[in-house]
């Protein structure tokens, strides 16, 4: 009986200490890529230079990520004007599923598919949704996993910050 | 307990892979962007508690055996 | 009590308000279930209610309201020449879930109630998300106390300690495939038979007669199992499970199933179906027939603790509403489960319209019994 006492105050005092970590250094140039948007032109990072730029990986199949989208968009519409800009980066191998959604709930700003995953992967998403904003230099400041209600209080603080650089 | 130290072994045995996520992270060999499928409502363990626990229970009151039915996990991974 | 159910009959429905997933709270949702079995001479049926909601952003609390009202003629009881009789059981439980980064911590409390049996059982457990997201583990305790008495003697009086501890992991394979592997040990110690059923013994005239069963007072088991659920490229899932069972009574048992879900075109019907066998001995201490009244120190002849197989086949149905006219709903489904269950006892004796000294004692037939199991429900998240 002892010895599964001892056990499972282990395994207790191992679960409250694992911490996750985040995948990218927020730091350095921000790896540059290009996608096809919803209208199908080509986007690039690199035509955003100059603008605060977040980039949100996100999917259909995932709650928080369908949860904060009319909150990003409240976002995007409010800083447009001082030089930002917000990439919606769909993840799904099949983008009608991301198009139907967007039907349903449209947003304003650019939506990108990322088909086979290069950009997930280049960007080392560690969890969905994820949220990386790259500055006016076009450096990777700031990452950011999965949401939860609040969280866009984080991402006001960070672009409020930013676009006054 | 007596008779059955296999619980305390199993238990040491979850806390030792415990322990070995917090110092050491594993690199997940299907990436948060890859759970399409495993997020499916199609793929979720225990759609309806409600009913299976009814139905463990109905099987329960009828069979000699028990236990073990539960689990967790699985799914989208989000957050 | 349950004069017609079987040893496990004050056994609470042990998982409901365990989380699903760490790392994020489960979602709020409502159930509301009518179930009806039908089988042996027994008829159970009743509601139940589940509800599941969110205090804040790291609490979820469920509460669940359950009743057997049971009428019953089963064999046990024919045979004891007792009549058909009717009686409810009630259940409630509350449970409390708490988030805490990648770890939910779960509280549960259940109380059963009727007239001759009350128990109640508290619950802890954690369960933790690691590994990329790939890795579940999870851990749990569990500690019940049941009274029972007995109807027909109000001097009867005992009780049951029970203490359950779970293990249970549940891993990413693939893209397309998890895999969940439980273990739980239960230990038992107390009052483990049933009032009002009887073993028998042969007399010498090759008739039999019945006499108060005596079961060990301790009992502890081990179950683990494993359970596969596997993405179809169509959109489908298939699930293949297995468990292992045995316990100090000498009691070992297979438990093997396979289930597939499809969901039709157009999103809105979802469709199951299921197969599940279920095989084991007998106790050491079962016979259907002692051979004099005081053969044994324990003698059972319960037909739960008989050699018995049983198959179950299971249909199911789930409907999702069309639920404009109530945007304060997220989803709603309708569903219907259908099973069919049918046991073949290995070595219990069927004694039902064979009056002592119309057949030789120990040539009657063996029994076996089909049931239908119904279950209508509607779920809503909100």
């Amino acid at each position: 009986m002892s010895k599964t006492i001892n056990s499972l105050r282990a395994l207790l005092l191992a679960a409250l200490a694992s911490v996750p970590a985040l995948a990218v250094a927020p730091q350095g140039p921000a790896p540059l890529f290009r996608l096809t948007a919803t209208d199908g032109t080509q986007v690039s990072l690199e035509q955003f230079k100059g603008q605060v730029v977040m980039i949100n990986f996100w999917a259909t199949w995932c709650g928080p990520c369908r949860q904060e989208m009319p909150l990003l968009d409240q976002l995007y519409a409010k800083y447009k004007p001082m030089g930002f800009t917000l990439l919606g980066v769909n993840v799904e191998p099949d983008s009608t599923l991301a198009s139907g959604f967007l039907q349903k709930t449209p947003v304003t700003f650019p939506i990108l598919f990322d088909t086979k995953s290069e950009v997930s992967k280049l960007y080392q998403v560690a969890g969905m949704p994820s949220t990386a904003i790259v500055d006016r230099k076009g450096n990777l400041r700031w990452v950011h996993k999965g949401y939860k209600p609040g969280d866009e209080n984080e991402y006001l603080n960070q672009i409020r910050a930013l676009v006054r650089e | 307990m007596k008779g059955y130290p296999r619980v305390g072994l199993l238990l040491t045995g979850a806390a030792t892979l415990l322990a070995a996520s917090a110092c050491a992270p594993i690199e997940p060999w299907v990436k948060p962007y890859e759970r399409e499928r495993l997020a499916d409502p199609v793929m979720v363990m225990d759609p309806d508690p409600v009913s299976s626990s009814y139905m463990d229970h109905v099987y329960e009151v009828r069979e000699g055996a028990r236990g073990a039915t539960g689990g967790a996990g699985g799914g989208c991974g989000c957050n | 009590m349950g004069r017609a159910s079987p040893v496990a009959i004050c056994t609470l429905l042990p998982l409901l308000g365990v989380a699903a997933h760490a790392a994020v709270l489960p979602e709020d949702r409502a159930d509301l279930m009518y179930h009806r079995y039908s089988g042996g001479g027994i008829t159970v049926q009743g509601p139940s209610i589940l509800v599941r909601k969110s205090i804040g952003e790291s609490l979820s609390a469920t509460a669940n309201y359950y009743v057997d009202a049971i009428s019953s003629a089963s064999v046990d009881v024919v045979v004891s020449g007792a009549s058909r009789y009717s009686e409810k059981r009630e259940q409630k439980s509350l449970g409390l879930d708490y988030l805490r980064g990648k770890s939910m911590w779960s509280a549960f409390y259940v109380e059963s109630a009727e007239n001759d049996y009350n128990a109640s059982t508290w619950s802890l457990g954690v369960s933790q998300d690691m590994f990329g997201d790939l890795t579940t583990v999870s851990l749990g305790y569990s500690q019940g106390r049941d009274r029972i008495g007995d109807s027909t003697d109000p001097l009867f009086g005992d009780e049951i300690e029970r203490r359950n501890y779970r293990v249970g992991v549940t891993q990413v394979l693939t893209r397309n495939a998890l895999v969940s592997l439980n273990f739980e040990t239960v230990t038992e110690q107390g009052y483990l038979q049933n009032p009002y059923r009887s073993m028998r013994y042969l007399n010498v005239t090759d008739t039999y007669t019945l006499a108060p069963e005596v079961f060990p007072r301790t009992r502890t088991s081990n179950a683990a199992s494993a359970r596969l659920k596997h993405y179809l490229p169509w959109r489908a899932a298939a699930e293949v499970h297995y468990r292992f069972y045995g316990d100090t009574w000498g009691i070992q048992a297979h438990t093997a199933g396979v289930e597939y879900t499809h969901p039709l075109e157009g999103g809105r019907w979802t469709l199951t179906g299921s197969w599940r066998y279920y095989r084991q001995n007998s106790a050491d201490f079962f016979s259907d027939l002692f051979p004099f009244e005081d053969a044994q120190n324990f003698m059972a002849r319960d037909k739960e603790t008989s050699a018995l197989a049983s198959h179950t086949l299971g249909f199911g149905a789930a409907y999702e509403l069309p639920l404009e006219f109530a945007p304060w709903l997220k989803r709603g489904t309708a569903n219907l489960h259908v099973s069919r269950m049918m046991i073949d006892y290995g070595q219990f004796r069927d004694l039902r319209d064979l009056p002592p000294g119309t057949v030789p004692a120990g040539s009657e037939p063996f029994y076996g019994l089909n049931a239908n199991v119904i279950q209508f429900f509607l779920s809503f998240w909100f």
